[in-house]
Order: C-alpha cells, then structure tokens, then sequence
C-alpha cells in the first residue's frame, strides 16, 4: 500500500498546485450553491404546475366549498391539478409514489365538528420531494381554513351579542378552541429546505468534477511518459491503480467536508446528522469515481478524457436533480433520477437533514455503492490490458 | 559476474514480431550497445528486460532475480531512462527524484544524499527548486537520465538517451555513460547513432527486425566481417606512379590513383604504414599527409543488413 500512497501524495501535491481542483472542488459549488439559494425561490415560484389529491370522508358543506369552490379556482388558474380519490390508503400511495406532490384528507364529520364549536383536523400529506409544490398546496388549505375560522367565531359571537358585554365576547372568542387545526403530518419533515438543497446540490455536482482529476491522471502519466517509469519500478501495477483511487477519493472527501462546513456557516444549510452526512457522501464519492474511471478508461487523451467526463457530469447533475428538485417536473424524469446517484444522495441527504435515523442513510447508500461496484467492475473489464499498457 | 541474462525473448503485436529470439549478458562495469535502426526493436528488448512488458517468450534476470511485469524484487536493481523525457513537468528537479527515490524505497538519508548527489552530477544543483517546464531541453533530458540513476541500480537501461538533444548536453550525457561504466555499473545502451555505440560500447549486439544479427566488440564486429582498412595518401608529383609502386605490396589489396592522391585497401593499417611510407619514399613521389580510415560499425551494419542505420 505505501507505494499507492506515495503516489497519491505526489498527484495531491500537483493537484493543489494547480489550484483546478481546488476551483472546482470548492469554490465553483460554494458560489453557485449561495447565488441559487438566494435566486431560485423567487424566480420559480408558480412557474410549474401542481398535483393535488383531495379525499372527502367529511361530505359536508366545510369539506364542499373547499373542493367544489376553491380548487377549481385555483384550477382554472393553471396553477393546480386535482384528482378526487376515494380512501385515504389510495391518496397516501399516490402520493408516496410520487404522483401527487400533496393531498387534502377531510375526515368524516368534521364540518359538524367545526359547526358545534368543537374544532377538526384536515390532515394533508406532502410528497416528500416536492418542497415548493406543498409549500403553495398548503397555503391554499391555509388560506381557506382561516376564512372559516373567522366566519365561525363571527357567528358565534353574533348569537352571543344580545345582552352581554364585549369583554364577555371577547374572552368567549379567545377561549374557542381553533376551528380547524392544519395538521401538517408529512414528510415535509423529510425535504431539503433551498438553502440546503442548493448546497448539496452543488456539492454532489462538482464532486464528479473533482474526482476526475485522480482516476484521469493516469492518462497524464501517459503523455508526461512517466507512465513507463512507473510500470518498471518496484511496485505493483495495482499499486499505480490504487494511487490514483485514494487521490479521487480524498480529493472527493476533502471538497465534500468542506463544502458542507462552509455552506453551514457561510449560508445557513443544514446537512443534518455528520455521521449519516459522512456515510452519504463517502459512499457518493465512491460512486462518482467508479463513474469517473469508466469514462477515463475509455478515453485516450486527458483532453478527451475531461471533455466526456464533463459531459457524463453536467447530463447525471441534471438528471439527478442537483438544480432543480425533479418532483416538480414530468414524473419520467423523477424516475429517471434514480439511475443518478447524485438523486439518491440528496434523498438520503433529505431524510437525515430533517432529523431522521442514521437507517435512512442505508438505502441511499447502498444505492450509490451500487452504482460503485458496478462502474468499477466496468473500468477494470475496458481497462483490461490497455491501461497500463507502457 | 552477470548483471543482465537474458535468453531468447519473443515478443509479438499482431502479426508483427518486434523481438524474436533476443539473448545476450551483461557483465558489471560493462556498457552493451544495441545498435539498430528505429523499429529494430530495441525498445520492444529492454521494455521487457525492464519489466514493463511481458515477452511472449524467453527469460530475463538481473542480479540474480528474474524479471517480468509482475514481479518487483529486481526491478529495484534496475535504472530505467526511458527515450521520451518521463518527469513530471509542474514538480521541480528535487521533487522528481524524490518522488521516484521514494517509490524504489530509499531511506529518508539515503534519499536525501543521492538527490544532492544526481543534481549535482547532472548539473542541476542551482535549478533544483525550479519546476522542470522552465528547463531546456537538455536540463530535461539530464534528468531523465538523474531519476534513473537515483536508487544507484546495478543495470541502467539507457534508450536512446541523446535523441533530439544539443551537441553540448549530448556530451555531457557520453561523458557520464563512460564514468557509470568506470563505476562498475552494467549499462544498457540502445542507439541508431554508430559514433556513440563506437564510443561507449565494450560489446555492441546489431540488432534488425527484431533479431541480433551479430555481437562482440567493435574489432570483432569488423573481423567478423572481413572489412579492411583504407589509407588515403595526399601526394606531390605523380600519383598514378605512386599507386603502382604500392600495389605490389605485401597487404596491400588495391591502390588506386585519384587526382593527387592515393587510396590503398589494406589490412592492418596501422602495422603497415611504415612500409607504406619507405616505398613512396623510393618511388620519388613525395608525400604531403595521410589519412587512415577504419572500419567502422555503419559499414558492418550496412553489410549484415543491406542498409543503412538511419534508413
């Protein structure tokens, strides 16, 4: 191993006296990540339309002017799709798979609940990658929910008036109990405020960017023509491999950390637990270099090399949702976003951050080691016989 | 005692066999020239006998350990100075040996002392702490040569060391080919350049497609093929005269009169010029100069192979 360490101190070295990977791997993502958390909230909201489900087990009149009244309102605005669904279980399924971004539940009798002063709960469950989308379909149930909340204690405190003096009223109205109590239950626990989203987002972007400069340097070798020197040194041929491996790796690592630590106190993100953190992003550095490799074998030139690794980074960063959260857009690409492993590390990076389990990192990053495993077992079958070839 | 042995390597690409059935040895404190156009297969041999290519067939060992691509024992007995410039452009002279030093597993002193020792050799002591783009082109070549000199190897594989390099670096780098020999270090040495295999080489294999067609020192090469000697005589007066005078003399092949001058095909040149000089001195015909031309490794070459070594 001390050979594949040597080497990689020497790659380090030259790596940080180009200053590249340090523009690449650090401030490129941080500046990118603080100029969208502030930008992108305002100039996208109500450019994308909504999916809302509504379940009436209330079939009173509450329940009514919100569904045959405000929604198609809001509807014909363009802004909202809604779909009717009849049990509860249907809507949650919807939702959990990512065909609604929320839904509206109005349990059985909770307009006669309201009626009779005792209050009601109208439960809505958000989809959990669609921030933006159940910010605004919780805002509209808020809004209307407000409006009978007030006409409730108006009517309450006209049947009281004869007679009584206003003070009387007054605490009367205070004492009510809320009309309606919005119980939000979801999973918006589970979503990457922007500040965070974009942070991450830039972070696991670039990372493919940063790891590139280790897996692609044994293409360097080859046109410095140290590549010969080294294959005739007293090493293993493995050890070259491995050099280059543990410099992607730390490179990856190191722009990581840093990235999370300076998002954190630069612009406020909150990446959440750092050991479930730490997991993620070593197990999205792996993935990333196994990637990386694939394209750095297949290459001849570090020219050709870093244009199809560029390529290969930008199409995954996008597919992956590392701009934009994908929940928003058509429900193909969503899905495509799982053959990324930038989606599965901002999904695990979502359930962490909002104070999840450390057993909510598994999935995401056994997903991303996948992605590892596979890719490297790629590298090693194109690479066969060519790239240590003197 | 052999550094080097290795017997009857085989290597092919395809259709082409670039090594086929190479084999020679080398002794401590010898230089071995491989002499042989480019595409003879010179770096096909010493890739292999380096360790970074493995050969179809045959068998290399130096110092006593047999060398392969995956081996790594003896490839520390081993200094390689690969044709191309191999060092690391944005890393200075100092860095380069200490990386490569580094990967041959010298002790931190012992590091320490043969990199002031190799800067100082090739004359970079003064540049050490400059980064190698900023180098000519002859600082570069001689750290080529320096990295491959730094674990102090018992065999130093030298390819084509002096291509593209100026007159004055080209020197420098012969001069310090010779003081390896004197050390006592085996020194492999592949060239298309016959001046330099003529002076370096104890022993030069000539090498074409891929075979050794002959091997020995320069006068056993030359023995071998029954060159002679020419002596070219710068005459006052008659020199067709002169010519029939000397074509009668014992080892005397040919003499042959050219506008004022006479050129003899001989044996042994050197022997017999005395003789040479009493008959033109009988003959009358004065003598102004004379030149003495040997033969060299380009006309063995030429006539074991047909053509030229730069062809």
């Amino acid at each position: 191993m001390r050979p594949a360490f040597i080497i990689a101190g020497k790659d380090l070295s030259q790596r940080i006296r180009d200053k590249s990977a340090i523009l690449l791997g650090l401030v490129a993502p941080l500046g990118l990540a603080f100029i969208f958390s502030v930008i992108i909230p305002d100039t996208t909201a109500g450019s994308f339309n909504i999916h809302v489900g509504v379940v009436d087990n209330d079939r009173g009149a509450i329940a009514a002017g919100f569904i045959d009244h405000v929604l198609p309102d809001v509807e014909a605005q363009g802004l909202v799709t809604v779909t009717r669904l009849g049990s509860v279980d249907r809507a949650l399924s919807e939702v959990e798979n990512g065909n609604l971004d929320a839904v509206y539940i109005f349990p059985e009798g909770y307009t006669e609940s309201v009626q009779d002063g005792g209050g009601g709960t109208v439960r809505m469950v958000r989809n959990v990658d669609s921030s933006i989308a159940g910010q605004i379909a919780e805002a509209v149930l808020d809004g209307y929910l407000a409006e009978v909340d007030a006409v409730t204690v108006a009517i309450g405190a006209a049947v009281l008036s004869g007679g009584q003096d206003v003070e009387a009223i007054a605490a009367r109205a205070a004492e009510t109990p809320a009309a309606v109590v919005l119980a939000d239950t979801d999973a918006a626990d589970r979503t990457l405020d922007s500040t965070t989203f974009f942070a991450a987002g830039m972070a696991v972007f670039f990372l493919f960017f940063t790891v590139q400069f280790g897996v692609s340097s044994l293409l360097e070798e080859r046109l410095y023509g140290t590549l010969p020197r080294l294959l005739g040194a007293p090493i293993s041929r493995w050890s070259i491999i491995g050099g280059k491996a543990i410099t992607s790796f730390v490179l990856g690592v190191v722009s990581m950390v840093m990235l999370a630590i300076g998002t954190t106190f630069l612009i406020g993100a909150d990446w959440g637990n750092p050991v479930g953190v730490a997991i993620l992003m070593m197990a999205g550095v792996l993935a990333a270099l196994g990637i990386m490799a694939v394209v750095a074998v297949v290459a001849r030139t570090p020219e050709q090399a870093a244009n199809w690794q560029s390529i290969v980074a930008v199409v995954l960063g996008l597919m992956g949702g590392t701009f934009f959260p994908l929940s928003q857009g058509p429900r193909l690409l969503s899905m495509l976003s799982k053959l990324t492993p930038h989606a599965w590390f901002l999904q695990g990076l979502g359930d962490i951050s909002s104070g999840a389990g450390l057993a909510s990192v598994v999935a995401p990053s056994m997903a991303m080691l996948t992605f590892f495993v596979i890719t490297v077992g790629a590298a090693v079958w194109f690479g066969k016989g060519r790239v240590l070839a003197p | 005692m052999n550094v080097l042995e290795c017997t009857g390597l085989v290597k092919a690409f395809d259709d082409l066999v670039a090594v086929d059935g190479v084999g020679f040895n080398i002794a401590a404190g010898e230089t071995y020239g491989l002499l042989g156009p480019n595409g003879a297969g010179k770096t096909t041999t010493i890739s292999i006998i380096s360790g970074i290519l493995e050969a179809d067939a045959g068998r290399v060992v130096v110092a006593g350990n047999e060398i392969t691509t995956r081996t790594t024992t003896g490839n520390a007995e081993i200094g390689y100075v690969p044709q191309d410039i191999a060092i690391y452009p944005d890393l200075t002279a100092r860095e380069n040996l200490r990386f490569f030093g580094r990967l041959y597993g010298l002790s931190k002193d012992r590091l320490a002392r043969r990199i002031d020792e190799i800067l100082e050799v090739i004359g970079l002591t003064d540049r050490r702490d400059d980064r190698t783009d900023e180098y000519s082109g002859g600082m570069r070549r001689r750290l080529n040569i320096g990295i491959g000199l730094i674990h102090e190897p018992s065999l130093l594989i030298l390819d084509e060391p002096t291509v593209g390099v100026d007159p004055q670096s080209r020197n420098s780098i012969l001069e310090s080919v010779e003081t390896l020999g004197t050390a006592g270090t085996a020194v492999l040495y592949t060239t298309h350049y016959m001046e330099e295999a003529e002076r370096l080489c104890d022993r030069v294999a000539i090498i074409d497609a891929g075979k050794i067609r002959a091997e020995g020192t320069r006068r056993e090469l030359v023995q071998l093929m029954g060159q002679k000697d020419t002596i070219n005589l710068s005459v006052v007066g008659s020199a067709h005269k002169l010519a029939d005078a000397l074509a009668v003399v014992d080892q005397v092949e040919s003499a042959t009169a050219v506008e004022g001058s006479v050129e003899l095909l001989v044996e042994g040149a050197s022997s017999l010029l005395p003789r040479i000089l009493e008959v033109a001195q009988a003959s009358g015909v004065g003598v102004s100069g004379v030149g003495v031309i040997e033969p060299n490794l380009e006309s063995v070459f030429l006539h074991l192979t047909g053509k030229a070594l730069r062809d």
